[in-house]
């Protein structure tokens, strides 16, 4: 085995569910797992730039008491993942880490507490990697407005990773850690995943909390695993998920075990294939790779049943005035006055706000910021906000038709695989069009998964989506996972061994 | 001028939006005290400091605070409302957007009755009341040349309520005022410490010429926190508007601040200047949903309310209006009351003895009804011997102050230790009067002439030789008869 770094003999590509094994088989402890892949890390991630923060003694130190918890016994039930080690998308609060949700405003600052999620993975026995670069506040497709530079795609050092979890898709496309956690505001996790070869899963709005994760927009944002495979997003999502009084927009349910349904057969599994997903603007390739899987799916006994949407087409304009409006108020807090970036010079309160703003947030930020004033302004607000409250509603009510006809709503996860660098940046709105099909699950709040199915005459991947009714990830996953049992799309790896080798070549 | 002192010829209007400070122990979205005077920035949660990620979550203690105001005063209490954005910049908003309530308020309409010194009655109806956080408070003068934050208060749970624009004078808003801070109290919804800020009014102010129809511009006066200062304020106001008015200026709305030194309003900023506050619901937050059976336990734990309680008085137990309205100004000192009579007093003595001198006590020590030293039993005993004739009136007093000083443990045994009891013995106070009479020999020739005052000098006398102690009427009978009897 040939892996940069180490002779740990590991494969950097393992599965969560792998990995698991491996340790519970103390086959590898979490501390070699940790030096593996901080070590894999240090080669790699100046190209790729998929990581904004990591610190080695802190990883180490918690992969240490990983494999102490493994040794008093409490490697039970209630830590199913001890020493799997995971990475998180810059936007989650981790006590004692730097977190810069990709912005200058916050490049300082350092987490007092940690993210109800972090915090239940990490009961769960993970150990966290490092924080993965994104693009600022999450506002972006393609990780090009991270102030911390834009993160490449392993697939193709040209292209971009997608985004806004860019970061987070790389690191595990590059076999930096075997998965990591995004958020998905209109896309942010499946985008990436498809453009990035992984299974990516943005589950129901309110499935895990929002605590602890800096807010883009609170009616959409939610939180979600990146791995390899729907099994691993299955296992992670059993870490990730659950109750959180702190907040208010959790949901309160019992705990649900997400890999239950794995194994079921797709027999019977009715599929909706909207129309409006298929039509025009979808690349030839990307309908290619997606027509190649529904075959597959035919093949395992499911059953394809055309439906139509109507209103989706209202989604991105809906979109586009619900995130900003949500956004310009969320990012009021970025003001100088606590903590974060603070101009160096100002003459009075105003021009503290002003300067300190205008330097500490980049172009991006800044336009949502603008558009979103812009809506919610008196006189607008009937126009813009409360219409596109309406317009969320009729989606959500054509997904609910649709359900009488079909299980889950399947198509292309985005119109075009991964561009080039530079390729959308100067047109927003080319940039914004690239989530039409994924923003309307954040709409509605309904889950939504993306795993690899084919690529593109260029070779790039092609990512299927799949939408279904509230609270039925463990169906999904189990579909998805039905399918990569069948294929091995999901399996493909990057060639980053001339990369590394040259690399390696040169610092030796 | 007429008696409110509005000048003929024309009309006031006012409106009151008060900030009362709710009691719960908590914030009204975090766990951290609401405790007033602590260190800078030591009662702050991560929520309170707008850290990023935080969310907020309802305090349901401040909900069912405003749902008991809502029930308490008729209005109707939404089952379903909604928790909105107020954005605007300001250090002590550490969010940038205070978190209140906009179109779907928690309790909407509703009235209050307030009684005027003259007795009379009148209800003020209201618009609405809603929740909504406090912000923090700048600090100047901590760190020389620098201003700092505290955010100790952000964070503090308010119930805003607002009245129509139907008040006319300064007199009927402070009684309103006070009527309201004391049914908050009441309700054992805000401990109504003015000091402390747990009771701040913002006064609008508009004036017309009588008869006119359309309202006048209105002006502001902001963060009033005493009944003295928005009776000063809105004088101060009404005088500037109609001087303004007469010299044919027109008024421009505006916020003012009233400055008690001088005893003048000054503008803050201009409508021109207002903001825009971009409100929209909360995402962060679900509509807040009350349930009806909710409600109604609420609505049954109620307790009398003052105006049921101030009828009461009146139709049941026959006290003037006044009294009556002066007795339910504070729930304790209304109990206290019921307390007196359930130990066997009458209404009406009772009722003259608790705002007199049990009133007068507790003032010039400063001590609310509730440390009142001495108990409802022992002023009812006390009454009971000035009704059966034991003492006077006048003794009573001494007894109520050997009582406060804790002397002894009822009336009863104060009189007994020291003495007091009324002297009714015929034959001893024949005695007395005919000593005094003796030495009285100018008083007794004025008041054959014709002088009755002379004759009050007499019972004085005789009054002060019995050490307070003799029945005043019989004294008064018994010099009459010996006096009629030529001596």
């Amino acid at each position: 085995m040939s892996v940069a770094g180490t002779q740990s003999g590991w494969d950097s590509f393992a599965t969560v569910a792998q990995t698991k094994r491996a340790l519970e088989a103390r086959q590898v402890s979490a501390e070699e797992l940790a030096r593996h892949y901080l070590a894999r890390a240090e080669i790699l991630n100046p190209t790729l730039n998929a990581f904004i923060t990591l610190d080695p003694e802190r990883t180490l130190a918690e992969a240490r008491a990983a494999d102490a918890r493994r040794a008093r016994g409490e490697d039970g039930e209630a830590a199913p993942l001890l020493g799997v080690p995971v990475a998180h998308k810059d936007i989650y609060l981790i006590e004692g880490w730097r977190t810069t949700c990709g912005s200058r405003m916050l490049a300082n600052f350092v987490a007092p507490y940690t993210a109800s999620v972090v915090e239940s993975m990490t009961r769960a026995g993970m150990v966290t990697l490092g924080k993965l670069n994104m693009d600022e506040f999450a506002m972006g497709s393609s990780n090009e407005t991270s102030y911390f530079g834009p993160v490449r795609n392993p697939f193709d050092l040209n292209r971009v990773p997608g985004g806004s979890s860019g970061g987070s898709a790389a690191a595990v496309a590059a076999g930096l850690a075997p998965a990591t956690t995004g958020t998905d505001t209109g896309g942010s996790i499946r985008q990436p995943a498809m453009f990035c070869n992984l299974t990516g899963l943005k589950p129901t709005y309110g499935i895990c909390s929002r605590y602890g994760i800096i807010a883009f927009a609170s009616s959409l944002d939610q939180a979600g695993p990146f791995a390899r495979t729907a099994e691993d997003c299955a296992l992670l999502l059993n870490a990730m998920a659950g109750h959180d009084p702190r907040d208010a927009t959790s949901l309160e349910r019992p705990r649900e075990d997400y890999t239950r349904r794995l194994e079921e057969p797709l027999a019977g599994l009715r599929i909706g294939l909207p129309r409006e997903f298929f039509g025009e603007g979808v690349d030839s390739g990307v309908l290619a790779a997606v027509e190649g899987a529904l075959e597959v799916y035919r093949a395992l006994g499911a059953t394809t049943v055309e439906i139509s949407l109507p209103n989706v087409k209202y989604s991105v304009p809906a979109y586009y005035v619900v995130a900003p409006a949500e956004a310009s108020s969320n990012l009021s807090r970025f003001d100088g006055v606590r903590y974060g970036h603070r101009a160096a010079e100002y003459d009075d309160l105003l021009d503290m706000y002003k300067r300190t703003r205008a330097e500490g947030f980049g172009a991006e930020v800044k336009r949502r910021i603008l558009i979103g004033t812009y809506v919610l302004s008196h006189g607008y607000y009937d126009a813009y906000y409360l219409q596109a409250g309406k317009l969320r509603r009729l989606i959500a009510e054509d997904f609910k038709r649709a359900y009488a006809e079909c299980d889950v709503v399947m198509g292309p996860t985005a119109p075009e695989t991964a561009f080039a660098f530079g390729a959308k940046s100067d047109d927003p709105v080319k940039m914004y069009l690239n989530d039409i099909f994924t923003i309307c699950a954040n709409l509605t709040g309904q889950p939504a998964l993306s795993h690899p199915c084919g690529v593109d005459a260029q070779g790039q991947a092609v990512g299927l989506q799949i939408i279904g009714n509230y609270l039925d990830e463990a169906r999904m996953l189990a579909i998805a996972h039905r399918f990569q049992q069948a294929t091995d799309w999901h399996m493909r790896r990057p060639a980053l061994e001339p990369m590394r080798a040259s690399m390696a070549g040169g610092a030796a | 001028m007429s008696a409110a002192g509005i000048p003929r010829g024309w009309e006031v209007v006012i409106g009151l939006e008060t900030h009362v400070q709710l009691t719960t122990r908590s914030k009204i979205f975090s766990g951290a005290s609401t405790a007033f005077g602590a260190a800078p920035n030591t009662q702050v949660a991560f929520v309170d400091a707008a850290l990023p990620g935080t969310l907020p979550v309802m305090n349901r203690g401040a909900v069912e605070r405003a749902i008991r105001f809502g029930l308490a005063i008729g209005a109707n209490v939404r089952r379903r409302s909604i928790m909105a954005r107020k954005n605007y910049f300001y250090p002590d908003l550490p969010k940038g957007y205070q978190i209140s309530q906009y179109e779907a308020p928690i309790v909407e309409g509703g009235a209050i009755t307030f009684t005027l010194a003259d007795g009379t009655t009148k209800a003020v109806r209201l618009v609405r009341a809603h929740l909504e956080e406090d912000a923090g408070k700048s600090v100047h003068d901590l760190v020389p040349n620098v201003s700092g934050v505290d955010l100790n208060r952000a964070g503090t749970p308010l119930l805003e309520i607002v009245t129509e624009p139907c008040l006319a004078s300064a007199e009927e808003a402070v009684a309103y005022a006070r009527a309201l801070h004391g049914l908050v109290r009441w309700l054992d919804i805000c401990d109504g410490n003015l000091q402390e800020g747990s009771f701040r009014c913002d006064v609008n102010v508009s004036v017309r010429r009588a008869g006119e129809a359309k309202l006048g511009t209105r002006r502001e006066i902001k963060n009033l926190n005493s009944f003295r200062f928005i009776e000063q304020a809105i004088a101060a106001e009404v005088r500037w508007q109609i001087a303004e008015l007469e010299d044919g200026r027109p008024i421009v709305q505006a916020t003012v601040l009233f400055d008690p030194a001088s005893g003048e309003t000054r503008a803050m900023r201009s409508k021109e200047e207002a903001m825009d506050y971009r409100y929209f619901p909360d995402p962060d937050l679900p509509p807040l949903v009350v349930t009806e059976a909710e409600v109604e336990a609420m609505r049954a734990a109620l307790p009398e309310l003052p105006e049921a309680k101030r009828l009461r008085y009146v139709t049941e137990l026959g006290l003037p209006a006044y009294d009556a309205a002066q007795l339910v100004t504070d729930r304790a000192m209304a109990e206290y009351f019921e307390a007196v009579l359930a130990a066997g007093a009458e209404a009406k003595p009772a009722a003259n003895w608790l705002l007199g001198e049990v009133a007068a006590a507790l003032n010039c020590e400063e001590k609310s009804i509730e440390a009142c030293p001495v108990t409802p039993a022992q002023l009812a005993g006390l009454l009971a011997r000035i009704s059966d004739g034991t003492i006077s009136h006048k003794i009573g007093k001494t007894v109520f102050e050997a009582l406060w000083q804790g002397e002894a443990a009822s009336a009863d045994a104060v009189i007994e230790a020291r003495g007091l009891e009324q002297i009714t013995d015929a034959g001893a106070i024949e005695k007395i009067v005919d000593e005094v009479l003796a030495r009285s020999a100018t008083q007794i020739a004025d008041y054959r002439a014709g002088k009755e005052k002379a004759l009050m000098s007499i019972v004085g006398q005789v009054m002060k030789a019995s050490g307070g102690k003799a029945n005043p009427q019989q004294v008064n009978e018994i010099i009459r008869r010996r006096l009629a009897n030529g001596g």
